[in-house]
């Protein structure tokens, strides 16, 4: 039982428990002693549509970026500039596509990118 | 010294809190506990407290608040009664499953319906696999008492659970009983300062409370969980020894009363076992062995002690203020059975049903549980396991 930090003694990460850790080992209360963890969870695997930004449009007003509720719109801290989107954790909610003032953000089926994507990996193999 | 003073029930809660001074108290008042919300209002309107007094829309909220309030590194205090603690329900799981040590007075009343306001154990009964620890109280003294070493057994570093300071609705919320209250100063040195384990508000040290807990872990922390109700059962008996040793009135799980050679016993929770000690006194002047056990602690329950404190019963009533619909029995008495069946004692148990929505318990009708125990310690088995007392037929 230890409440301020656990150090996975088999992957030496201090951030989660590892998947087969006992019920002694855990802290009281069902916490997981550090926080920021949310990063490890992949959410990227739920989405059905892929925010696709046209450069072309996007005048970096950094709407998307207030309101996407996964912070997954990445954004360069020095120029403030977006860069794209962190597809790990996008769920493909559509928020960042709804407040684009100027339409940059197109909301793709992730199927049909995934195929469009499959092709071209084949054509550059070829 | 403490000071011998008359007051009902809510007011010695209020009194009790206005010594411990809690961070925060997130109240909803309600019948019969107002008056205890009532006058910690005007404790802290009149600056007689640091407390940051918390008036939400409900219940829910108010419960909701005391753990967040709790969590993030207060002392928390509330106090509500029947339909209250029914709609805290969700939020009394979540209280217990994250740690918190909310200490929370319940005058008990019945369950709406039909709606009624007086005395019944329904409402802290529906609560009891809540994960919340539950003390009952005879009393007004016991009510004061209990809300002080409450506070100290929920904050205790190896229990961190919350604990419902039960207490009869009207019959002790209501009564004016003369009673010892301790000085401020020494009160605040029995219960010290807070020192939570890992505060929220720790901004430095954030951690994760409360996440998503899937098939892949939620079964290990219920483990753990359940771990916490040994030490705290410790914590009941050694807090209850500490409040002894410094104001002279002991507390254990149980209340044995005349039990040593008692051979019909009748086992209460709550203002009944007052009636029945009466009772008892009674008939041991006659030269009939007969005794009470009063359960002071129902969570944790104290089984294996309940089972040794039986010794020499040979028939035992259980009163029950609460109906367990649909199971055949009260509440109290499925688990005085199990303790009795797991400590391999063999003795005939009869339920009574009694005293619900205010239903007042007449001392012949302690008479007649004791009168009718005597043929079922003779026989070895009750006609009838459940009996509803004082009801029209
Ligand atoms: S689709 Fe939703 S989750 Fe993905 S970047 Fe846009 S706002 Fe964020
Ligand atoms: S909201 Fe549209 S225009 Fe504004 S930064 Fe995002 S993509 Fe660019």
């Amino acid at each position: 039982m230890n409440d301020d930090s656990y150090q996975c003694e088999k992957c030496q990460k201090a951030e989660v428990y590892p998947p087969d850790a006992g019920w002694r080992e855990l802290a009281p209360g069902g916490v997981i002693p550090q926080a920021g963890n949310a990063v490890l969870y992949e959410t990227g695997g739920w989405r059905t549509y892929r925010p696709v930004r046209h450069d072309d449009k996007c005048i970096d007003c950094l709407f998307c970026w207030i309101y996407c509720p996964d912070m997954s719109v990445y954004v360069n801290d020095e120029s403030v500039k977006t860069l794209g989107f962190d597809l790990d954790h996008c769920k493909g909610c559509g928020i960042c596509s709804a407040v684009c003032p100027t339409g940059a953000i197109e909301m793709k089926l992730e199927t049909d990118l995934r195929a469009e994507e499959a092709s071209a990996a084949e054509g550059a193999g070829e | 010294m403490g000071k011998l003073r008359p007051m009902e029930g809510n007011e010695a809660i209020a009194e009790a809190m206005r010594q411990i001074n809690p961070d925060v108290v997130a109240a909803y008042p309600i019948t019969p506990s107002t008056e205890a919300v009532q006058i910690f209002a005007r404790f802290v309107a009149d600056g007689q407290v640091d407390t940051n007094y918390v008036a939400v829309e409900s219940e829910h909220s108010a419960m909701s608040a005391c753990i967040a309030a709790s969590l993030a590194g207060g002392r928390v205090m509330n106090v509500t009664a029947s339909q209250g603690l029914a709609l805290m329900w969700e939020m009394l799981y979540i209280a217990a499953s994250l740690r918190s040590t909310v200490v929370l007075s319940v005058a008990n009343r019945a369950l709406s319906g039909n709606i009624n306001i007086h005395c019944d154990h329904s409402d802290a009964m529906g609560a009891r696999d809540a994960g919340w620890l539950q003390l009952y109280g005879e009393n007004v003294q016991e009510a004061y008492d209990n809300a002080i070493q409450a506070v100290v057994i929920a904050e205790r570093e190896d229990v961190r659970l919350p604990v419902m300071n039960c207490y009869d609705g009207f019959l002790v919320s209501h009564s004016y009983e003369l009673l010892e209250v301790e000085e401020d100063e020494a009160v605040r040195e029995f219960v010290g300062p807070y020192k939570p384990v890992r505060p929220l508000l720790d901004v430095q040290n954030p951690y994760t409370i409360g996440p998503l807990d899937l098939y892949d872990f939620y079964h290990e922390h219920k483990r753990s969980q359940w771990e916490a109700y040994r030490p705290a059962k410790q914590a009941v008996i050694e807090v209850g020894k500490a409040f002894g040793e410094r104001f002279g009135r002991s507390y254990g799980l149980l209340e044995p009363y005349f039990l040593d050679d008692a051979e019909l016993v009748i086992v209460a929770l709550g203002s009944t076992a007052g009636i029945v000690k009466d009772i008892v006194e009674q008939r041991r002047e006659g030269g009939e062995r007969v005794g009470l056990l009063k359960i002071r602690s129902f969570r944790p329950f104290p089984a294996e002690e309940i089972a040794d404190a039986l010794g020499s019963a040979r028939a035992l009533a259980v009163m029950d203020r609460a109906a367990g619909f649909g199971s055949g029995f009260g509440t109290l008495y499925p688990e005085v059975a199990a303790a009795l069946y797991a400590g391999g004692k063999q003795v005939p148990v009869v339920d009574y049903i009694y005293g619900l929505g205010g239903r007042m318990v007449l001392p012949e009708e302690i008479h007649q549980v004791y009168n009718e125990l005597a043929p079922v310690a003779a026989s070895g088995h009750p006609e009838q396991l459940t009996r509803w007392l004082g009801v029209r037929e």
